[in-house]
């Protein structure tokens, strides 16, 4: 059992854990006809509730899965995972109806109409006495967090933000914070307001399915899931004392140390690749990162509408697709930057300190 | 000898729905016919929310999840726990710690705090899942975009009363919450001192963004986490931002109804 919470502790890292979720989020999506299925299913569960069964027995573990405040989270995970599943489930059977010519189930009940009283006050009743009783209880077994009080001579290690904005925190390893905490907060509200003005197409809607709108629900799952929710867990979960990543099963040691590795673009090119030294203008030194987020961000779609996004540039106006892929170039510059992170330890492609603009 | 009649049986159904006090509320009888439950729903102020009939695959669980709905009622039951709370609480450096642990100490049974704690925890995730199923069923699209725009304004307002909410017990975990949270304004483009482009906005040698003057500064009324923020926190949490969320939140129902009800396939 130790063997096996050391193994867990010493593969696990922002990389193995991010590269991991995203390969079973692949699977899932890619095979729903089987991710769905019911063994699949119940081996998936079997799994979650093994590791946090063997998580529970562990002093540590179990510390930070019951501070009061962290419990959501595992509710959370709990809801989630169990309404992604039944969504895809519901979704599969539509699609599996309509590839043989028969209507969705809600097609077979859409023209039927049944009172409000008492059809539907009832289930909104009952589902309302359900949570009043969960929340008593829950209120009555958990305690309300209380700690000393507030003193700004004396900060805690580390420090969090509320668990819902984790995600964001998280991000700060990669990002400044003019990015993470602003930028892309800012991109995710536009890019949520702009879903129903990109994706326009009636016939998806009222419905489960998946097979006609699998890109759509795909990027969506992926936010949701991996660049959220994942990232809410490992910054509430696994990030410890000077935001240090540990283990599921390590025990968070202030004096960890972690070496800075870190090389801004400019460095590597002028330094380490020309040997020339960083020259004194910023915009000479940062020429090179410069264009390649703009590069990034404005020659990507033009390469992309001619060629792997040539349907969808078709069926949306240049408006529209130039908005779609700026969101999903957004979405993804994330993820970019971890893995050059991870990679090759870059800390900034742009880096104006001057500025405060560093990216 | 004759029997005597039969007494008719006494029907306290009966009894109280031909009172005068009740016909004066329900205008309506109270039997299983589709008139009068039509009529329960349509004379009802918080019942009229709904239509009078809705799509049957709109009114299963499986469908809706219900978590539109819970996530109205889980508000509800956060301004209730919210007014009691308030009447104990004051949002001074002075006595908001104190009065909270007061709440604890000194109240048989309290769980109010928790009831509004936890409430507000709930109403993030009925938030989260109400916006994920309707993604899910591509409910979102015409002409009901305008509506989940209204939901997305609506589920950022939620966070922002739940993390103004985080800072009121005025502990450490509430003021480095804050902190940690409020200082990434420090880092607006333009509004922020510590932002990029904030340098450019000066009037020759003067700046305009400082720490005493940028978004940071407006949103906590001081340069850190002090009286200034515990006040206008408070103020946010208990006044501006549920005025918003109540003006939103009708605006969303009553948008769900012309756009055409609950969702259906076409």
């Amino acid at each position: 059992m130790e063997a096996l919470k050391h193994f867990i502790d010493s593969v696990s890292s922002p990389v193995t854990i991010f590269t991991l979720a995203t390969v079973l989020f692949v699977l899932f999506v890619s095979f729903p006809r089987i991710s769905t299925s019911k063994p699949v299913s119940l081996l998936l569960l079997a799994l979650f509730l093994a590791f946090f069964g063997l998580g529970l027995t562990d002093e540590h573990f179990r510390g930070i899965v019951t501070t009061p405040d962290n419990v959501p989270i595992v509710g959370l995970i709990v809801v989630f995972g169990y309404f992604t599943w039944y969504a895809m489930r519901k979704a599969v059977i539509n699609d599996m109806r309509m590839e043989k010519g028969e209507p969705t189930v809600e097609q077979t009940e859409t023209n039927e109409k049944v009172l409000v009283f008492p059809y539907l006050i009832f289930i909104e009743f009952v589902v309302a006495l359900a949570y009043g009783a969960g929340l008593v209880l829950w209120s009555i077994f958990l305690k309300a967090p209380l700690e000393e009080p507030a003193n700004p001579m004396v900060s805690p290690n580390p420090s969090k933000a509320p668990w819902y904005f984790l995600g964001l925190q998280e991000m700060l390893v990669y990002f400044d914070p003019w990015i993470a905490g602003v930028l892309l907060p800012t991109f995710i509200i536009i890019g949520l307001c702009a879903i129903p003005y990109i994706d326009r197409d009636t016939s998806g809607s009222g419905f489960y399915s998946f097979k006609n709108r699998r890109w759509v629900i795909t990027t969506y799952l992926f936010g949701f899931w991996i660049l959220w929710i994942l990232l809410i867990v490992m910054g509430t979960f696994l990030r410890g004392p000077n935001w240090n990543f540990f283990g599921p099963f390590e025990v968070w040691d202030v004096h960890k140390v972690v070496p800075l590795l870190n090389v801004n673009l400019s460095e590597l090119i002028w330094i380490k690749w020309l040997g020339i030294g960083l020259p004194k203008m910023w915009f000479v030194r940062e020429l090179p990162g410069i264009l390649i987020v703009l590069g990034f961000l404005f020659i990507t779609p033009v390469i992309l509408a001619k060629t792997v996004l040539k349907s969808a540039f078709k069926k949306l106006d240049p408006i529209r697709f130039g908005i779609l892929v700026l969101l999903a170039l957004m979405m993804l510059s994330l993820p970019i930057k971890m893995y050059l992170r991870w990679g090759f330890n870059l800390k900034y492609i742009v880096a104006i300190p001057e500025f405060f603009f560093n990216i | 000898m004759a029997d005597p009649a039969p007494k008719p049986k006494f029907d306290l159904g009966k009894y109280i729905t031909e009172t005068q006090l009740y016909k004066s509320m329900f205008r309506h009888g109270y039997t299983t016919s589709d008139r009068d439950r039509a009529l329960s729903v349509m004379t009802n102020v918080f019942f009229h929310l709904h239509p009078v009939k809705v799509r049957k695959s709109g009114a299963r669980f499986g469908f809706t999840w219900c978590a539109g709905g819970l996530s109205f009622f889980v508000f509800l039951t956060l301004v209730v726990s919210g007014i009691l709370l308030m009447f104990y609480y004051r949002p001074t450096v002075e006595h908001a710690y104190n009065d909270i642990l007061a709440l604890r100490e000194h109240v048989p049974f309290g769980i109010m705090r928790e009831l509004h704690r936890w409430g507000a925890h709930a109403m993030i995730i009925t938030v989260w899942l109400h916006m994920f199923r309707v993604f899910m069923t591509g409910s979102y699209k015409p002409p009901r975009e305008f509506n989940w725009v209204i939901g997305v304004l609506l589920l950022v307002l939620t966070m922002l009363l739940s993390f103004t909410g985080y800072l009121l017990p005025w502990d450490q975990l509430a003021m480095w919450a804050i902190t940690v949270g409020s200082n990434m304004a420090r880092a607006t483009p333009f509004l922020g001192h510590e932002g990029p482009g904030a340098a450019l906005l000066a009037i020759g040698d003067i700046q305009l963004v400082t720490s005493g003057s940028d978004v940071r500064f407006a949103l906590l009324g001081g340069r850190f986490v002090g009286a200034g923020a515990l006040l206008r926190f408070y103020i946010l949490h208990c006044v501006a931002i549920p005025t918003i969320l109540v003006v939103l939140m009708s605006v969303h129902f009553w948008r769900i109804r012309k756009d055409g009800g609950i969702s259906g396939p076409l």
